[in-house]
C-alpha cells in the first residue's frame, strides 16, 4: 500500500504537473474540516466511507470527514499515509491515474462529485488546487490569470482585466507585479510564482481551495506570505492544506486531521490536536517519536 | 525511536528534582531551626536560598530554549509548560522556608511558648506533599497527584488548629505571649502556603499527564 501511495506523485507527474493538462483544473479551492456541532456550519465538502485503491492495493480506508466553509483544515501525516491521495480525490485529480478505484461518497454542497453525472471540469472550477511546486504557464503574468477565464469562455476584455487585478490583489501579489504584467511569469521568484498560481485559481471564483504542500519549495519569507494569504482567503473559501510542517499546520488551520497508513486516525480542533491529542499515534507523530 | 530531545527533557526533569530536593531540605532545616531556637541554622537556610534562585533561572532558561529550539507539541509541550510552573512553585516554597527561618530568628532569643507539636506535623505534611507532587511529576502518576490535592484539607485543618490554640489558649489569655505566639502563627501560615504550592504543582501535573484541567474544577478529581 505504501509504495503505491508514495509512487503516486510520480505516477501523477506532480512535480512537473501543469494545470493546463487537466480539464478545468485552473482554480484553487479548499474547505476546512467541519464539525457542525462545534462550528454550527454545514460542511462544504464531506467524505463518507471513502476507500481508494491503486489497482488491488488499498490506499485509503473508510475515510469519513467534513470540511466547513471559511475554515482552514490541515491534513498531516507521514509520507505515504494517503493525505495527498485524499486531497486529490476532492477535485477528482485521481482520475488521471489509470487503474485507480474510488468507493464511497464525496459530497460538495450535498451533491456527489464522484458520480459520472458530475462534470469534472465544472468541479475543478469550484474546487481548485495549488501544488507543491509553483507551476505557472510560460506566459506573461497577465496571461496566466486570464487563461482560466478565457478557457471558461469569458471574452469581455474589460471584465478579464478587472478580474486579473482583483485576483492579484486577493493573492497579495498586485503590489509586486503591477508593473510587470507583461513580463514572463517564469521570471518571478518562487514565492511570487506560487501566489500567481493562487491568483490564477481565484480568478475563476472557486469555492474550495486545496493546497498540497504549497510552501515545500519556498523560503521562510515566502512561506510566511503564503500562510498570511491562506488566513486572508479563509474569510471567503473553504481551505484544505496538506503539509508536512507541523508548525505550519498549527499556525494556519482551525482543524487538523492526522492520517496514517491510509486511515484517518484523528481529526479535531487544531489547538487540541497539538496540545492534547486523543490518540497515542497522533501524539507520537507530532512529537517526532514516530518511527 | 530515540530522540535527543528526550535527553534534554530528562535533564530538565533532573534539574527540577534537584530544585525540589533543595526546597524540601530548606523546609526541614527551617522547622528544625524553629524547634531548636537555632539562629545559625536559620541563617544557613536564608543564605542557601540564593542557590534555589540561581537554579530557578537556569531551569527557566532551559525551558525557553526547549520551546524556542524544538517547538514542542502535545505531551512534550505540556511537560515543559508544567516544568515552568513547577519551577516557580518550588522557588516560592524556598522563599517560604526562608520566611520560616526568619520567624525562627525572631523567637530564638526567648523561650518557646510551648513545645512544638502541630507545627512540625504541618511541616511534615508540607514536605510530604511537595515530595509526592515531585514523585508524581517524575513518574506521571495522576493518582498520586490527586492524593496531594485532596490532602490539602488536612493541612488547612492543622493550620486552623494551630491558630486556634495560639490565639485562644495563649494570646487571648495572656497578651504578653503575643511576641512569641505571632511568629509561630506566621510560621504555620508559611507552612500551610507550602502545602498550597504543592497542590498547585499536583494540579499542573494532572494536566501534564492527562490533559485534564482539575484546577478550579474539583469535579474532575472524582
Amino acid at each position: 500500500m505504501h509504495d503505491a501511495v508514495i509512487d503516486y506523485d510520480k505516477q501523477m507527474g506532480m512535480e512537473n504537473f501543469h494545470p493546463s493538462l487537466v480539464k478545468g483544473a485552473v482554480g484553487i479551492n479548499s474547505g476546512s474540516l467541519c464539525d457542525a456541532e462545534v462550528f454550527g456550519a454545514a460542511p462544504k465538502i464531506t467524505a463518507r466511507g471513502v476507500n481508494f485503491y491503486y489497482g488491488a492495493k488499498k490506499a485509503l480506508n473508510n475515510i469519513n470527514i467534513g470540511f466547513s466553509p471559511r475554515q482552514v483544515a490541515a491534513i498531516i501525516g507521514p509520507s505515504g499515509c494517503g493525505k495527498s491521495t485524499f486531497i486529490r480525490l476532492l477535485n477528482r485529480m485521481h482520475e488521471l491515474v489509470p487503474g485507480t478505484r474510488l468507493e464511497g461518497e464525496i459530497l460538495l454542497d450535498g451533491l456527489d462529485i464522484v458520480s459520472p453525472a458530475c462534470d469534472a471540469a465544472a468541479l475543478r472550477k469550484r474546487v481548485g488546487m495549488v501544488f507543491q511546486k509553483p507551476n505557472p504557464f510560460p506566459k506573461t503574468v497577465f496571461e496566466n490569470i486570464a487563461y482560466g477565464l478565457e478557457v471558461n469562455g469569458v471574452t469581455d476584455r474589460h471584465f478579464i482585466e478587472e478580474k486579473v487585478v482583483d485576483s492579484l490583489k486577493k493573492a497579495a501579489l498586485w503590489g509586486e507585479v503591477k508593473d510587470r504584467l507583461k513580463d514572463s511569469a517564469l521570471g518571478l521568484s518562487g514565492g511570487q510564482q506560487q501566489r500567481l498560481c493562487i491568483a490564477r485559481c481565484l480568478a475563476v471564483e472557486p469555492e474550495v481551495l486545496l493546497f498540497d504542500e504549497p510552501c515545500a519549495s519556498l523560503d521562510p519569507i515566502s512561506t510566511a506570505k503564503i500562510e498570511e494569504l491562506i488566513l486572508e482567503l479563509k474569510r471567503e473559501y473553504a481551505i484544505v492544506i496538506v503539509t508536512h510542517n507541523m508548525q505550519q499546520a498549527a499556525r494556519v488551520s482551525d482543524r487538523t486531521a492526522f492520517f496514517l497508513m491510509g486511515d484517518l486516525i484523528e481529526e479535531g480542533r487544531t489547538d487540541i490536536i497539538f496540545k492534547a491529542p486523543r490518540d497515542r499515534r497522533t501524539e507520537d507523530y507530532i512529537t517526532g517519536r514516530f518511527g | 525511536m530515540h530522540r535527543h530531545f528526550d535527553d534534554e527533557l530528562r535533564q530538565l526533569r533532573g534539574e527540577l528534582v534537584r530544585m525540589a530536593d533543595m526546597a524540601q531540605s530548606a523546609i526541614t532545616q527551617a522547622v528544625e531551626a524553629l524547634k531548636n531556637l537555632d539562629k545559625d541554622a536559620a541563617q544557613r537556610v536564608i543564605d542557601s536560598d540564593v542557590g534555589m534562585d540561581s537554579l530557578e533561572l537556569v531551569i527557566d532558561d532551559k525551558c525557553l530554549d526547549l520551546i524556542a529550539l524544538h517547538q514542542p507539541m502535545a505531551g512534550d509541550l505540556r511537560f515543559i509548560t508544567t516544568a515552568i510552573k513547577l519551577n516557580a512553585e518550588l522557588e516560592r516554597i524556598g522563599d517560604l522556608a526562608v520566611d520560616v527561618a526568619q520567624r525562627a530568628i525572631e523567637v530564638a532569643d526567648k523561650p518557646l511558648l510551648k513545645p512544638l507539636v502541630d507545627i512540625p506535623r504541618l511541616a511534615d505534611a508540607a514536605k510530604r506533599m511537595t515530595g509526592q507532587a515531585i514523585e508524581a511529576f517524575v513518574s506521571g502518576d495522576t493518582a498520586l497527584a490527586k492524593k496531594v490535592i485532596l490532602s490539602d484539607s488536612e493541612a488547612d485543618e492543622l493550620k486552623r488548629r494551630i491558630e486556634k490554640e495560639l490565639v485562644y489558649d495563649y494570646m487571648v489569655k495572656d497578651g504578653s505571649t503575643a511576641d512569641r505566639a505571632v511568629p509561630l502563627l506566621l510560621a504555620a501560615r508559611h507552612l500551610e502556603r507550602v502545602c498550597d504550592h504543592a497542590v498547585s504543582m499536583a494540579e499542573d501535573i494532572v494536566y501534564m499527564v492527562s490533559a485534564v484541567v482539575v484546577r478550579h474544577h474539583p469535579e474532575e478529581l472524582k
